[in-house]
């Protein structure tokens, strides 16, 4: 289906300025040369505007298309392949790519972000260190993918020589790899240890839309840390191990 | 790259054979003695899968394939579990696009090679092989096999927001029903209740979807139709586990599943509910449910 270009008021992506999610939208509308508006939410109380166009979930992102709501990341970015179809394209056109794309976006969301997340939300100890070790277990399986008889063997991107849509879904949130290695003083992704994810990473973020798109590390880092504090009361009354 | 054929689980192309769906091979005829012992022993840790060998029916395939189809057949592999709804997808796909297959039952407590280097990030099934290249999970299987064979009748729309949509209710569907149906048969007490509630209110967001249209599709069998049916089976199961009446809170949806059943490439896939309750039953026994 081949539409017009959209003016700037056809599209309005409700986001937050710290979600990965929404970072995964901006940097595709971004990509693809599409005009939008965007609106500043707040993850923790839904607007009236997002309950009404995401009443399942009330999460973000949601994209309104002259007011029709698409809704989750990774199909967003489907919708704007399909509906804009001669832009740029961020699905590879062999079905077999397409379906490892899918895969390995399911990867992302369901095993590697929560095990990330494992590491935010954890105590200095053993926890802490069998978190790290869950991370390093899911970044095995990427790295051994982008090697001999991996699906994007010897690719500088995911998506070939360019990005495509698993640069964007892995790469929007694997900055927090950077900021929890900061914030929990861990080692996550090990240059010498996962050597072909990490130029993937490096590569990924110099490219001129992404680092307009993502947020400096160091307001990543603050937001981080802010959360931590609220999470863990934030008193030593509360004997609560506060790294 | 080829996988070769493994010498256990069965395998028949494209066709269920009767006695090799009850007796897989010689080493399971052998279990299975053992397992009977077992039973009557108690006790012993039930091998879930050979009781679930024993208690798979007999089957008429979906779609006998023409002798000259045989070699294609070879070409698209399945490998699966009789009972999952995950398969049961795939399997309905391709019944849907009239793809001969090859079908191959994994042993889960015995994985084949095959499978542990079809899928080594998950190592389950549901696995489409096809010339050699595998693909995994069942909602990107069924993405994949509307892509290649796309001159068959479509199972996602052509409009890009229908799509969408279809899209978010396939994950709503992968996200919600199996997590809080397993549930409904593993848990007692308050937090049988709470995954009860939680499940009522899982089908009562799927009924308003669907609302008075024939599928989830509008008039067309499609995505969601297809990420949903399987558990059709499974609504008897969660129902007496959880005390309460699909039917009493959502009876357009089981309305919707009776209309499903009326295609040929549902009906013959989903099992029997009471077959489903009964491996259910078993699976109770092994994680000491009751």
């Amino acid at each position: 289906m081949d539409q017009q270009p959209p003016t700037a008021f056809d599209l309005e992506l409700l986001g937050s300025w710290a979600d990965s999610h929404t970072h995964r939208v901006q940097l595709a509308l971004k990509l693809k040369g599409l005009p939008f508006e965007y609106q500043e939410e707040d993850p923790l109380r839904p607007s009236p505007a997002v309950l009404l166009h995401n009443p399942v979930y009330g999460s973000l992102p949601v994209l309104l298309h002259r007011g029709r709501a698409v809704l989750h990341s990774v199909v967003i970015l489907q919708y704007l392949d399909e509906t804009w179809p001669r832009g740029r394209l961020l699905l590879p056109s062999d079905p077999c790519d397409r379906a490892a794309a899918r895969f390995w976006s399911h990867f992302a969301d369901d095993k590697l972000a929560p095990s990330v997340a494992a590491v935010f939300s954890s105590c200095p100890g053993d926890g802490r260190k069998a978190a790290v070790e869950q991370v390093h277990q899911n970044l095995k399986l990427l790295e051994r993918e982008m090697g001999g008889g991996g699906a994007f063997e010897g690719r500088r991107f995911f998506g070939g020589d360019e990005i495509g849509l698993l640069d964007v879904v892995l790469g929007c949130g694997s900055y927090w790899l950077a900021v929890f290695e900061e914030a929990m003083e861990v080692k996550l992704v090990d240059p010498e240890a996962f050597p072909r994810f990490h130029a993937w990473l490096r590569d990924f973020e110099e490219q001129r839309e992404v680092r307009e798109t993502i947020p400096p590390i160091d307001k990543l880092l603050e937001y981080a840390n802010a959360v931590r504090q609220m999470m863990l009361g934030g008193t030593a009354d509360d004997n609560v191990a506060v790294n | 790259m080829i996988f070769p054929s493994t010498a256990h689980g069965s395998s028949s192309v494209g066709t269920r054979d009767a006695s090799r769906d009850l007796f897989p091979c010689i080493e399971c005829l052998r279990r299975r003695r053992c397992v009977s012992d077992n039973l009557t022993r108690g006790g012993v840790p039930i091998e879930f899968f050979h009781i679930s060998v024993l208690l798979r029916p007999h089957k008429s395939p979906p779609h006998e394939p023409h002798p000259q189809e045989a070699t294609m057949a070879e070409a698209v592999v399945l490998l699966d579990v009789w009972v999952s709804p995950f398969g049961q997808r795939c399997r309905i796909a391709l019944a849907e696009k009239g793809v001969a297959y090859e079908y191959k039952e994994e042993d889960l407590s015995n994985k084949s090679p095959m499978l542990l280097q079809a899928n080594p990030v998950h190592k389950k099934i549901p696995v489409l092989i096809h010339d050699g290249k595998p693909v995994c999970e069942s909602l990107v299987i069924v993405q994949y096999i509307d892509e290649v064979w796309s001159d068959g009748a479509p199972i996602l729309p052509a409009d890009p927001y229908a799509r969408a949509q279809a899209r978010f209710w396939g994950d709503f569907v992968d996200k919600k029903i199996y997590e809080c149906g397993t549930r409904l048969w593993k848990l007692k007490g308050e937090a049988l209740q709470e995954a009860k509630k939680e499940f009522i209110e899982i089908l009562k967001v799927l009924e308003a979807e669907l609302g008075d249209r024939k599928y989830f599709g509008g008039d067309a069998f499609g995505y969601v139709d297809i990420a949903l049916v399987p558990f059709f089976a499974w609504f008897y199961t969660y129902e007496t586990c959880g005390g309460f009446s699909v039917e009493a809170e959502a009876p357009k949806l089981v309305a919707w599943g009776k209309r499903c059943m009326e295609r040929e490439s549902v009906s013959q896939t989903l099992y029997d509910p009471l077959k489903v309750y009964e491996f259910v039953g078993f699976l109770k026994k092994k994680y000491g449910v009751e």
